[in-house]
């Protein structure tokens, strides 16, 4: 068993985390060995927001101690099993545990063989992404020399091997597809932006292709998980390359902020949606539970009391307090579905409706330039695509210019529920507050605020773009509480929100 | 019965074969996980979905390392006097009784002061009883998300030290030291200190193929490709948004059922009088019906 780590005295953790995310630590700058690195390790965990603390770190070192380091899959279980410690966290774990080791081993590629780049860095490539698949024939190094290989013959290979989801071969293809592809796309320099030229140029839809030929594979479709994973396998291969050209690390990105927003985009996979949902779900059916916890100490039940000090001779020794229910409240819903938040609103839609036990009472709308109704498609229909087609097909709310017209929104959804609204019910708004140059029409909708107990407008644009262009939240701001919407947590925090905030208006 | 292993397994290999002895089949990470457990004296904080054989690893545990099982099931409400220590009441008025009527004394009332909080008028509850064991023992601490947070806190002395102080006796420490498992459904984030203290193990749903092994495990008497349809019906009913998708438990019950059915087929019909297995939910009841069973073939014409 090694002894416990001793925090490097050389450089402060500050320090060091820079000198890890800017890869400018000269050789053996990093003291320590193996526990230094694992401080590093920790420092960029903590940079992205877990909270490790200093006991967990010696319990990784000495959980190492007692596997042994050798294989890679113990070396990253064990390290998860003591630092992460709730499935979010694993979620950040793994991400930036990738990012770390590639780095590393990058800059190990660069540091030793900076001139001759290929032999070493190919190497070091194929361990980071798990080679242990059988290889893929084909001209793997092709930057220009060789000749590129046919294009037709490397779209079928690659579409084959997504279909199979055969995730050892994704790093091998890609490299095969950037060298086959290279010669017609052209380098921007933005891998993103690469990733999608070369996801065209090879042709890979999730979309059914009835012209493609009986056995292939992209005749049904390919699976949208295996594509996400090829685009994955293309980035890493793609980031690599460019190191090795420029002979140096770029500067580490912070986890991009994607991988935890609200999945909102249409690649998003339902099982990141389901996820989402059964948490909130079970955290509101508990959280009534919590909330007595607390506030156990309230108000005295005297009945209970009373009969309580009976088995006690007539004194009350034991108090019985009046148990706090949390009040479910009344909602109105009211979703953007225009193009630019679409997605975002329906998701919230779905949270909603899978968590309607908790609310006394749901109707849900939607709106671009009129309203309608959708509570009972909701009831009806539970997978989320189903519901937005079928939003899309009947909901009749576009007229005309399918851009949203917040005062028509407004005047029909107050004639609609107007002797229902009471100021028990909460209505929440979820929209960008972009008019398109429409009159925002903030007297109407002081009107329903006025009506209703209470008001929510969710914005699922990031704070930063408020009031620009066209939109006109702050007009909207003084009659409701604006939030703003775009990740899991903001969603999760307004949930809470929204359900707890009744107990204490109970009070 | 419970097999006496003479030495605990050495190697995360041994413990996985080891727990599969007796009938549990870790996935790697919780192979590694609870070697880590025993090698180091860490509780283990089991998070997952029900049913995914969180209490059952400690159950294997403890058979494995040939140990007992405390169990402490947690609830709403559960507090010190019934985990820990309860001093006996009644035995205490008894014992107080029977010395006054023996002879009222100055000097005798002072002893019995002393005497009834004594270790003889301690009640043992499950934490105790775990930590005063003389041979070691296995703790399973179950739904710790379902208590209130003070508990948590006061789990804390016992999971860092192993000691629990009582006010009248002072600290007691733990004359072995227990293997504990914490299991939670996720239902509500637990205190930072708590999960501090302990290693994280995510139990989820197993692949296709393990969960396979474990319905085989388990009900041997079902044949092998038929075992597989049925596992895939499960992993497809898994795939929708259920309100309680069916845990492996329930899995192994419908297998169980299939078998004593004398079923040869999931065929629609046997779907149909057989789903309450593993579906409990009225809407999810539609929902699977819907989707999955109108998928699967036609009973055929003799079944008519």
């Amino acid at each position: 068993m090694p002894p416990p780590p001793k925090p490097p005295k050389a450089l402060t953790p500050r320090q060091l985390r820079r000198a890890a995310i800017h890869a400018d630590v000269p050789d053996g700058q990093v003291p320590g060995g193996l526990a230094g690195q694992l401080v590093v390790f920790t420092e960029e965990l903590r940079g992205e927001g877990m909270a490790v603390g200093t006991s967990e770190l010696i319990d990784a070192t000495v959980a190492l101690g007692a596997v042994g380091w050798s294989d890679r899959e113990a070396f990253r279980e064990t390290l998860s099993a003591t630092l992460a410690k709730s499935p979010e966290d694993r979620h950040v774990f793994e991400l930036v545990f990738d990012r770390f080791f590639f780095r590393a081993a990058e800059l190990e590629a660069v540091r030793h063989a900076s001139g001759t780049p290929d032999p070493d860095a190919q190497e070091t490539g194929d361990q980071e992404t798990g080679g242990d698949g059988e290889g893929v024939d084909g001209d793997q190094g092709g930057d220009g020399d060789g000749g590129p290989p046919d294009l037709d013959a490397v779209r079928d290979l690659i579409a084959r091997a997504i279909a199979d989801g055969a995730s050892g071969q994704m790093g091998d293809l890609a490299s095969l597809a950037i060298g086959s592809v290279g010669g017609h796309v052209n380098d921007t320099g933005v891998v993103g932006v690469d990733v999608q030229r070369i996801r065209r140029a090879l042709d890979l839809k999730p979309d059914a292709d009835p012209e493609a030929p009986e056995d292939d594979p992209r005749r049904k479709g390919l699976p949208r998980e295996g594509i996400r994973e090829f685009e994955q396998a293309l980035r890493r291969e793609l980031e690599r390359r460019r190191i090795e050209r420029l002979g140096e690390l770029p500067p580490a990105r912070a986890l991009n902020q994607m991988d935890r927003a609200l999945p909102t985009g249409a690649g998003q996979s339902l099982a990141d949606i389901h996820r989402v949902v059964r948490q909130l779900k079970r955290r509101l059916n508990t959280q009534g539970h919590e909330l007595r916890g607390q506030r156990r100490r309230t108000q005295v039940d005297l009945r209970a009391t009373m009969r309580a000090s009976l088995q006690t001779g007539g004194v009350p020794v034991v108090v019985k307090e009046r148990a706090i229910r949390p009040r479910r409240p009344e909602i109105y819903v009211l979703c953007d579905v225009s193009t630019s938040v679409t997605s975002a609103s329906l998701f919230f839609l779905s949270v909603l409706h899978a968590l309607h036990d908790a609310f006394r009472k749901m109707r849900s709308f939607v709106f671009v330039e009129r309203i309608s109704e959708v509570t009972e498609l909701f009831e009806r229909e539970r997978e989320f695509e189903k519901v937005s087609q079928a939003i899309g097909r009947d909901a009749g709310v576009a007229d005309v210019t399918g851009y949203t017209d917040y005062g028509r929104v407004w005047r029909e959804f107050l004639e609609q529920t107007q002797d229902d609204l009471n100021p028990r019910s909460t209505v929440i708004v979820l929209g960008d507050a972009r008019t398109n140059g429409r009159d925002p029409a903030e007297a109407a909708f002081a009107q329903i605020a006025d009506r209703a107990g209470r008001a929510f407008w969710l914005n699922p644009e990031p704070a930063l773009y408020w009031d620009y262009g066209d939109s006109v939240i702050s007009r909207y701001a003084p009659y409701c509480e604006v939030h703003e919407c775009w990740t899991g947590d903001q969603l999760e925090d307004f949930v809470t929100a929204l359900t707890s905030r009744a107990v204490t208006g109970q009070r | 019965m419970r097999r006496i292993v003479t030495a605990a397994p050495e190697t995360v290999d041994e413990l996985a074969s080891a727990l599969r002895g007796v009938g549990y089949l870790p996935g790697t990470r919780t192979a590694l996980v609870s070697h880590l457990a025993v090698q180091l004296d860490k509780p283990v904080l089991v998070e997952g979905p029900a049913g995914v054989g969180k209490t059952e690893l400690a159950k294997a545990l403890a058979e494995v390392l040939g140990r007992d099982l405390v169990r402490l099931q947690c609830y709403e409400g559960l507090d010190e006097a019934k985990a820990l220590y309860e001093w006996n009441y009644r035995k205490q008025l008894l014992a107080i009784q029977a010395r006054t009527a023996a002879g009222p004394g100055a000097e005798e009332a002072a002893d019995t002061q002393g005497d009834v909080f004594g270790h003889d008028f301690l009640l043992e509850r499950p934490l105790m009883r775990a930590i005063a064991s003389p041979t070691p023992v296995v703790l399973l601490i179950d739904e710790i998300d379902k208590t209130d947070q003070e508990f948590e806190a006061m789990l804390l002395e016992l999971l860092s030290d192993f000691q629990i102080t009582i006010p009248e006796l002072g600290r007691i420490e733990a004359s072995s030291q227990p293997i504990v498992l914490l299991t939670s459904n996720n239902s509500r984030e637990l205190t930072e200190a708590l999960k501090r203290r302990c290693l994280y193990l995510w139990l989820d749903y197993p692949e296709l193929e393990h969960e396979l092994a474990i319905v085989r495990g388990r009900v041997p008497g079902l044949s092998a490709s038929f075992s597989r349809r049925l596992v895939e019906v499960i992993a497809e009913i898994r795939a929708l948004d259920l309100k309680k998708p069916p845990s492996i438990a329930e899995s192994i019950d419908w297998a169980r059922a299939l078998l004593l059915l004398g079923a040869d087929d999931i065929d629609q019909d046997v779907f149909r009088d057989t789903l309450s297995v593993i579906v409990k939910h009225r809407t999810d009841l539609d929902l699977v019906a819907e989707r999955v069973g109108l998928r699967l073939p036609q009973a055929s014409a003799s079944a008519d």
